[in-house]
């Protein structure tokens, strides 16, 4: 009887370090009960003394929450030391070394893995330049035409879209909104290129937030339609500065690099007139990473020849494009250029398609 | 120039003008044009073969002409005025016995003889807005029409004047209105009578002018999106149907049901086309890719990315992965090993005679294993 009950309490004291001396006792008193008892208990206090676990063990076994904590935390600090220990070895054997030290590993990132995708553009490409030549855009770029646009939203628009709007319309020049009154699209864009304008864009809202955006080039151009997140209006930006002045701002289109992300790309620097003004210090930025296209607006200034401080105006938002459409918007009826599928295009973490 | 065209087994024409021309086995793709030449007015907008020995491909473009290309030496040899960019773009290109058949949008069909004589054209209208023209491959005289509420109409080349077979629109719809017509492409099932269109609206119906009944003898919807090429196997009883989402389906033609979807384009598919006895089909689109796809197991066999936009594709009736080089290394590679297993099965005899030990070891084993295994058996009792 008695030693059954020191088996089980030992077996439940094994794991607490705290119970560790009245454990001894126990064993103390009673030395010879049973053989094989008797040894096991002395390999478990000599394995707990020393401070290290059997194997199998592990910390999520401990089914009190408090102690459990107290021990991953431990386990968390010994790994930490650890790490800190490895570190300083190795950076003394680089010290060591001196010139003969091999260089150092980069960090795999998912850009840096990125699959290489055969659309890639060679800028040296004949074809490709042609192509891009004489597209829908050429005309833009070969300096026919100056941007004019329409910015419009879904029907009966509330609040932060009509905000958003507004803002957008400061920071792209040449624009103008107009409330969207229930009109259908296909019939608002022999209007517009009637009466001049280059581009549509047409905000989509959805619970009282901008969730879409269709941009469509106007004599007979492409439509792209990105779903639009993270958007921030003017007054939730830190540190934002005084509104956005009528200057034209700079473009900065960064990492658009296959056919797709070409043609996307240009759709963006077509939207804004080609001089821009430097003395507005304003400069708007597409970066596309990782398929999302991040809009900044920025006012900027040389404190010296080598510093440069940047104030965020603006609005900022993000962007994924859904589909590229070759003519205006016509989504029944057109032929679409490029349709994001996700579970053929998506099933690779390192594939990108801008 | 002539030995790249030489290999080239599927042929496509591009929105920029140039012709291009992939040989699968080498896994290459090559242009044929003239870089300083490029414009937007040759825009590819039908390909047919020139002859029945594809030699000749014929090349009509945007602004009226049709060129020859020659795939024997790789160059263009000729060109011809077709008719003025002012009637529409080209809309079907076909050959029948030393003429050509073009059919352009205004619904211009018109037969142009080898000479440049103008007289003996035979012309039909058939209607405007044309969307397609195809030839029946089995009786070349016979032509079908149809296009953008210009339901289908066969035509018979010799006789001019009517359509041998006007197509009726279906029963109205369920809501009692009247269901549009837009036939965007159009296919001859081979080994019958019986025609098979796809349309703008999302539908495939499989004509028979043979039988009275001038509706369509079976209708099979498919996708959201209008259907833009369609193409027929070698194997009867299916159809190759692609939309402007990208999505090909294999549509069963008894049912009407779809059978598969052929995965991978991004983009609009502008021409299709099966091999002619071959499990395979190509597809070309806005999304710049060439895609062969195998028709039994659905799967990607090759893609290549050509940089322009793609209209039209050609397939030859040859093997598409084999070439004159590559068969010549194959046969030689066959007759060395021939050598080698000769030589080997010299040499065989000896090895022979230890397999024969061999086995004659095995035996006493077996034997001696069984003996052990008795002994263990009594051993146990």
């Amino acid at each position: 009887m008695d030693s059954t009950e020191l088996s089980t309490s030992e077996s439940v004291s094994k794991k607490k370090k705290t119970k560790q001396p009245k454990r001894k006792i126990k064993s103390d008193n009673e030395p010879s009960e049973e053989m094989d008892r008797t040894e096991s208990e002395v390999n478990e206090n000599n394995s707990s003394s020393g401070a290290s676990f059997p194997p199998t063990f592990s910390v999520s076994e401990i089914k009190n929450k408090q102690r459990r904590h107290v021990m991953f935390l431990k386990l968390k600090q010994e790994k930490r030391k650890q790490k800190l220990e490895l570190k300083k070895k190795r950076k003394k054997e680089r010290a060591a070394l001196g010139d003969k030290a091999p260089p150092k590993e980069v960090p795999k990132t998912i850009e840096n893995q990125r699959i290489y995708d055969e659309t890639t553009v060679n800028p040296e490409d004949e074809e490709v330049a042609f192509d891009e030549g004489t597209d829908e855009f050429s005309a833009y770029f070969n300096r026919l035409t100056n941007p004019k646009v329409l910015i419009t939203t879904s029907d009966r628009p509330r609040g932060r879209t009509v905000r958003f709007c507004e803002q957008l319309a400061t920071v792209v020049p040449h624009a103008h909104v107009y409330y969207r009154r229930g009109l259908a699209l296909k019939r608002v864009i022999p209007q517009c290129v009637s009466r001049g304008f280059t581009y549509l864009l047409v905000v989509n809202e959805d619970r009282k937030v901008p969730n879409g955006l269709v941009v469509c080039h106007l004599p007979d151009g492409p439509t792209a339609h990105f779903k639009l997140s993270s958007v921030r209006l003017r007054k939730e930006m830190k540190r934002k500065g005084k509104a956005p002045t009528e200057h034209t701002p700079e473009v900065i289109l960064n990492n658009f690099t296959t056919r797709l992300g070409h043609s996307i790309g240009r759709l963006f620097a077509a939207l804004f007139p080609h001089d821009p003004q430097f003395v507005g210090r304003q400069v708007a930025t597409f970066h596309n990473q990782r398929d999302f296209i991040f809009f900044r607006f920025h006012r900027y200034i040389f404190k010296n020849e080598k510093r440069v401080g940047i104030q965020e105006l603006g609005p900022r938002f993000t962007l994924k494009l859904r589909s590229l459409q070759k003519g205006t918007f016509d989504s029944k009826f057109g032929e679409y250029e490029w349709v994001h599928k996700r579970h053929e295009m998506d099933s690779s973490r390192r594939k990108f398609h801008l | 120039m002539a030995a790249k065209s030489q290999l080239c087994s599927i042929w496509l024409g591009s929105e920029t003008g140039i012709l291009k021309g992939v040989s699968l086995s080498k896994k290459q793709a090559f242009n044929f044009c003239e870089m300083s030449h490029l414009s937007r007015d040759q825009e590819v907008c039908v390909m047919a073969w020139g002859d029945t020995y594809e030699s000749e491909v014929l090349v009509g473009c945007v602004n009226g002409t049709v060129r020859t290309f020659s795939t024997d030496k790789g160059i263009f040899t000729g060109s011809r005025e077709c008719g003025d960019p002012s009637q529409g773009r080209f809309t079907g290109l076909a050959v029948t016995d030393s003429s050509w058949i073009t059919c352009v949008e205004s619904g211009l069909v018109k037969v142009w003889k080898e000479g440049s004589t103008e007289s003996d054209t035979v012309e039909i209208n058939a209607g405007s807005g044309i969307c397609r023209m195809r030839q029946n491959p089995s009786q070349k005289h016979h032509v079908a029409t149809g296009g953008k509420e210009n339901p289908l109409k066969v035509w018979d080349l010799e006789k001019p004047d009517k359509a041998i077979f006007t197509a009726k629109n279906v029963a109205h719809d369920w809501l009692d209105l009247r269901v549009p017509v837009w036939v965007r492409d159009i296919g001859f099932i081979p080994d019958s009578d019986k025609i098979v269109t796809c349309t703008g609206h999302q539908q495939v119906h499989v004509y028979d002018p043979s039988t009275p009944q001038r509706r369509p003898v079976m209708e099979a919807k498919f996708g959201e999106y209008p259907l833009t090429a369609l193409s027929l196997p070698a194997s009867q009883g299916t159809v190759v149907v692609g939309n402007t989402h990208g999505e090909l389906a294999i549509l069963d033609l008894r049912k009407g049901l779809v059978r598969g979807c052929l995965k991978g384009l991004a983009g609009s598919v502008r021409g299709l086309q099966c091999h002619p006895s071959l499990p395979l089909v190509a597809s070309c689109g806005l999304d710049r890719f060439l895609r062969v796809h195998s028709l039994e197991d659905r799967s990607l066999q090759h893609k290549v990315y050509l940089k322009s936009r793609l209209n039209c594709v050609l397939l030859s009736s040859r093997e598409l992965e084999s070439s004159t080089d590559v068969t010549g290394d194959v046969e030689e590679v066959k007759a060395e090993d021939e050598k080698d297993e000769d030589e080997i099965w010299d040499t065989m005899e000896t090895v022979t005679e230890k397999s024969k030990k061999r086995i004659a070891q095995e035996e006493e084993e077996v034997v001696t294993g069984g003996k052990e295994k008795k002994k263990r058996k009594v051993a146990k009792k």
